[in-house]
C-alpha cells in the first residue's frame, strides 16, 4: 500500500478497533442509558471504519474491500494506536480511553476537513459532528468518577494511569504521516498536541484530578507492534469471516 | 462513493442543436422533467425504516433526483437503517417501473438536522419525538435549550441520556406530565 492508502488504512482501523471494544460493553454497561451510550458510539465508530477502510481499498486498488481489510488481515498488519485496542477494564477505564481518544479524533477529524482529498474530507465532515458528542460524553464522566466518590475517584485515576501512556503515540509523525500531510491529504498530528493538552487539562481541572505524570511512551501499533490484546480482539471480530471465509446472510 | 451536491450541473445539459428537429431536445426534456416529477412522487412515500411517519424526502435522505439517478445522503456515519432505506427505495422504483434508475450515495455535505422539512419536523411532533431546532448548531448540541415535550407542550422538560434508542434521538422526560419522550439531536 502506498502511503495515502495506508493513512487512509490507519484512520479506518482506529475506529474500528475502537468501535469492537466499545461494543463488548453490549449489555453489560453500569446502567441502561449508559448502554445506549457506548453502543452508540461503538456504532459510530464502526460506520467511520466502513468509509475509511473502503477508501483504503480504493486506492490501493487490488480488489479489497472494506470487509476485506476487517476481516482478512492478522493481527500484525493492523495499523490501530495502541489506546484503542486496550482492554475495557472497568467502566473508569473504558471512559478514560474515550477521553483521551475522543478529543484528539475530534481535532483530527476537524483539521482533515481541510484535506486536498475530497474523500477524505467527507468522511471527516460527516464524522466530526458525531465525535463531539463522544468528546462530551467521556468529559462529563470524567467529571462525574473523579469528583464523584472516593471510589469512583479511585477508579478514574487508574483508569487514566492505564491509558496515559499511549496517549503520545496519537501525535506521533511516521514517514507515511509525514508524506499524507506534505501531500495535502493528512494531517499534521503534532499541532493537534497543544490544542489537546488544553482540553484535556481543563476536563481534569473540573474533575479535580491530577494530569497523570509524563510517562515513557509506547509506540508501535502504527507498525503493527501490538499488545497481546489485540489478538484476542481479533479471534472474536474475525471469527466467522476465518471459519466460514465471505459467507453473507 | 460520490461527492455531489444538488447544483451539480452533469445532467441540466443534454440538448442538442440540429435544425432538421428542432422540436426533440424540448419534448426531450419535457420527458425527462415529468420522469423526475414521478420519481419525486414515488420517494416522498418511502418511509424512514426507523421512524416510518416520516418519508425519507422529509428527513432530508433525498439530496438530487435526476431522470437516471437519485442521490441520497446517510443521516449519521454508522446508521444501521442506510442500506434499508436504498433497498426500499430501490423496490419502490422497480416497483413503479424505472428500474433503470440508478441509486448514489453522497456524503458531502455532510446532513444536517436543518434539512428536515416544516412538515417533517410537525410529523415528528405527532409522532410523539420532538423535532430538533433549526440551525441551532452548537448550543442545542449542549442542550442548553429545554426541548419542548411532544405531548403536552410543556418546556419543563430534562435531559435523561444523550443517547437513544438509534444514533439520531436522546432520551428526555417531561416533568410536567411525567412522560419520556425521543428528542431529535440537533445534528
Amino acid at each position: 500500500m502506498d502511503a495515502i492508502a495506508t493513512y487512509a488504512l490507519r484512520l479506518g482501523d482506529d475506529s474500528l478497533i475502537l468501535g469492537q471494544r466499545l461494543g463488548e460493553w453490549c449489555g453489560h454497561a453500569p446502567a441502561l442509558e449508559v448502554d445506549l451510550s457506548l453502543a452508540n458510539v461503538a456504532l459510530d465508530q464502526v460506520g467511520q471504519a466502513t468509509h475509511f477502510l473502503a477508501l483504503a481499498g480504493e486506492i490501493e486498488g487490488k480488489g479489497r474491500d472494506g470487509d476485506k481489510l476487517a476481516f482478512h488481515r492478522d493481527v500484525m498488519d493492523f495499523t490501530n494506536c495502541l489506546l484503542v485496542e486496550q482492554p475495557n477494564g472497568d467502566f473508569a477505564q473504558t471512559i478514560a480511553r474515550q477521553f483521551l481518544f475522543s478529543h484528539y479524533q475530534e481535532l483530527l477529524f476537524a483539521a482533515l476537513m481541510a484535506s486536498k482529498d475530497a474523500r477524505f474530507a467527507a468522511i471527516a465532515a460527516k464524522a466530526v459532528k458525531e465525535v463531539t458528542y463522544h468528546a462530551t460524553l467521556a468529559s462529563d464522566w470524567v467529571v462525574r468518577l473523579g469528583d464523584g466518590t472516593e471510589e469512583s475517584r479511585a477508579r478514574m485515576v487508574e483508569g487514566l494511569e492505564w491509558m496515559w501512556r499511549f496517549a503520545d503515540e496519537l501525535f506521533a509523525m511516521d514517514d507515511v504521516d509525514a508524506a499524507a500531510f506534505a501531500a495535502g491529504v493528512g494531517v499534521d498530528k503534532a499541532a493537534l498536541r497543544e490544542p489537546w493538552d488544553q482540553r484535556i487539562d481543563a476536563v481534569l481541572a473540573d474533575a479535580t484530578l491530577e494530569r497523570p505524570a509524563a510517562r515513557r511512551p509506547v509506540l508501535g501499533g502504527r507498525s503493527g507492534r501490538h499488545s497481546e490484546h489485540l489478538g484476542h480482539l481479533l479471534s472474536d471480530m474475525q471469527f466467522l469471516q476465518r471459519a466460514y471465509p465471505g459467507a453473507t446472510w | 462513493m460520490v461527492i455531489e451536491d444538488r447544483t451539480s450541473p452533469r445532467h441540466t445539459g443534454g440538448q442538442t442543436h440540429s435544425s432538421v428537429t428542432p422540436w426533440v431536445p424540448d419534448r426531450a426534456a419535457r420527458v425527462r422533467n415529468d420522469e423526475v416529477s414521478a420519481i419525486e412522487e414515488i420517494l416522498s412515500h418511502v418511509p424512514d425504516p426507523e421512524i416510518p411517519a416520516v418519508s425519507i424526502v422529509d428527513l432530508g435522505i433525498v439530496r438530487a433526483v435526476h431522470a437516471d439517478r437519485v442521490v441520497i445522503t446517510p443521516t449519521y456515519t454508522g446508521c444501521p437503517a442506510t442500506l434499508a432505506i436504498e433497498q426500499m427505495i430501490r423496490a419502490a422504483l422497480d416497483a413503479h417501473g424505472f428500474s433503470g434508475v440508478a441509486i448514489e450515495t453522497t456524503l458531502a455535505p455532510p446532513w444536517s438536522t436543518d434539512w428536515i422539512s416544516d412538515e417533517g419536523r410537525e410529523k415528528l411532533r405527532a409522532y410523539g419525538i420532538a423535532p430538533p431546532p433549526k440551525g441551532a448548531g452548537a448550543a442545542a448540541l449542549k442542550n442548553a435549550q429545554a426541548a419542548e415535550c411532544p405531548r403536552c407542550g410543556a418546556s419543563n422538560t430534562e435531559e435523561i441520556s444523550r443517547f437513544g434508542s438509534t444514533p439520531c434521538k436522546a432520551l428526555w422526560r417531561c416533568k410536567a406530565c411525567a412522560e419520556p419522550f425521543d428528542r431529535f439531536k440537533c445534528h
